[in-house]
């Protein structure tokens, strides 16, 4: 019986246009790297609330279903079932199309992600540059929210939004820079071969004030607290979203949601290697535990989170003026210390990262 | 001093302190108490919902002396008084106000024969106007209803009075 079916779906396959099939193949190739994604950030969410509750010494949420664990789904339910409202003056096209603006990117970005070895959506030579631009797209969904909103505290958010994300965009492509000088490649999956060896070949060790600048920059990058100065609860209300309700505020914090997790995963890849195995090298090529995978991958993601919710449970907001200093004078100015210092170990060949 | 900060801002030493104090209140006993199901202790001093209370032989306490009436600090009591069929002073209508009502139990302290008391009971609500006036009948009813509550908390805090 089992045959039966399975021999079917082989024909019916077969009689599937060749083309088609590509188109299918690559869609479902999609789905799986999305829907997971997409459960990560509703889980996300939840482990936010739990973990910052703990740091508070609360309990969090724990209501609905077992220990809480069903409420990210409540509060989807509860944001689709409210009602859409279009502020009057607002200019309406942007101010629907703003949300995706911001989601797209975020989403877009894992097309390059190598998830563990020999698979990527896209394995493309310029990897890189493409996820730095795609980082950078997500501010203009910030923008025209603020802009097309037309009030007062959303522009305000926008405006510092904007001011934030290039201040901090060059610390980070500086940092990209330096490791780019130490690989010799802007593909992901290259990048992560070239950190093989041990947990001491990993970048994180020549190029550590980077991998510190880079992580930082992209709390940054995603309006985290402490650099949520675009909302700012306390000051202008809730920045650029104050007047999204429903669908339009969950596609934003989905966005939120999903670019932190773009941002950790980014950092394992870049500075932690990414699906290497940290005990590669210290225990025996036949041990589970040194051999790479998605796991080690998931898991360096998952610490880097953590430090985006232990970080937003710890620090205060930085001021304004503190955030334009700590991106202009004190992260620009390192970064690029340290790529001349990159720049000789490389030319001197002092240790075992740069072949 | 100039390099000690230098140090302090380079190596994130404030940062990583303040991380350490998080660090340590995630592994912390939670201080919260799953409110339906568990109930944080209460003292047989509670001040909730007022009663009034009967002696033993079924005689309403309240002799309309009207001192809780003129303790009151919200003004939250109004009291008539009439002389009963059998001669004695008794109210004819004794109200209290909730929504003026401040629980401070001045009401309970001035009362000389204990009979207005605040209970421990503080989950109530009222659904229609006019429900947050506690008649005589009200206060009466609540009294035969907790009795046996009230008369424990009142032994329980007899030796402080």
């Amino acid at each position: 019986m089992t045959e039966l079916t399975t021999s079917s779906i082989a024909s019916m396959w077969a009689a599937v246009p060749v083309a088609l099939q590509d188109t299918l193949l690559i869609t479902l190739r999609i789905v799986v790297v999305l829907v997971p994604l997409i459960l990560a950030v509703a889980y996300l969410t939840y482990a936010e609330r739990k973990v910052i509750g703990y740091m508070q010494n609360r309990i969090g949420p724990n209501r609905v279903g077992p220990k809480g664990l069903l409420q990210p789904f409540a509060d989807v339910i509860k944001l689709l079932l409210k009602e859409v409202v279009i502020p009057s003056n607002a200019n309406r096209v942007l101010f629907v199309v703003a949300p995706l603006l911001t989601l797209t990117p975020a989403f877009a970005a894992w097309a390059v992600i190598p998830l563990f070895p020999g698979f990527v959506l896209a394995d493309i030579n310029a990897a890189l540059l493409y996820v730095l631009a795609l980082t950078s797209l997500g501010v203009y969904g910030v923008i025209l929210a603020g802009w097309a909103t037309n009030s007062k505290y959303a522009f305000l958010g926008a405006m510092r939004s904007a001011a934030q994300i290039v201040a901090y965009e060059i610390a980070m492509g500086f940092a990209l820079v330096g490791v780019v000088m130490a690989s010799g490649s802007l593909n992901l999956g290259e990048i992560i071969e070239g950190q093989s060896g041990s947990i001491l070949h990993w970048y994180w060790l020549p190029l550590l004030p980077l991998f510190l600048i880079y992580f930082i920059s992209g709390v940054a990058e995603t309006n985290r607290a402490p650099f949520d100065v675009a909302e700012g609860e306390s000051e202008i209300v809730a920045g650029f979203h104050v007047e999204y309700a429903g669908v339009g505020f969950a596609l934003f914090f989905l966005a939120e949601y999903a670019n932190m997790i773009l941002i950790s995963a980014l950092t394992a890849i870049l500075f932690l290697g990414g699906w290497l195995s940290p005990f590669q090298g210290v225990l025996s090529e036949d041990n589970f535990l040194a051999k790479p995978g998605f796991f080690w991958f998931a898991l360096k993601t998952g610490v880097f989170l953590f430090c985006f919710l232990w970080f937003r449970a710890t620090f205060p907001r930085y001021r304004y003026d503190q955030i334009m200093r700590l991106g202009w004078k004190v992260f620009i100015p390192l970064t690029l210390i340290w790529i001349f210092v990159e720049g000789a170990m490389i030319a001197f060949d002092i240790g075992p990262w740069f072949d | 001093m100039r390099i000690g900060y230098l140090y302090k801002t380079l190596f994130l030493s404030e940062l990583r302190a303040g991380l350490g104090v998080t660090w340590r209140n995630l592994f912390r006993t939670k201080f919260t108490i799953q409110y339906p199901e568990e109930k944080t202790p209460q003292s047989p001093r509670f001040r909730g919902l007022h009663a009034q209370r009967r002696y033993a032989n079924g005689e309403e306490r309240c002799i309309a002396c009207k001192l809780c009436e003129a303790v009151c600090p919200a003004l939250a009591i109004t009291i008539e008084s009439e002389v009963a069929p059998d001669g004695t002073r008794r109210t004819k209508r004794y109200d209290i106000d909730l929504f003026k009502c401040i629980f401070c139990g001045f009401c309970e302290e001035a009362c000389p024969v204990d009979a207005i008391v605040e209970t421990r009971i503080h989950e109530y609500h009222m659904e229609h106007r006019g429900e947050n006036i506690l008649t005589k009948d009200k206060l009466l009813a609540l009294g035969d209803k907790y009795e046996a509550m009230i008369a424990a908390d009142k032994a329980a805090d007899a030796e402080y009075r």
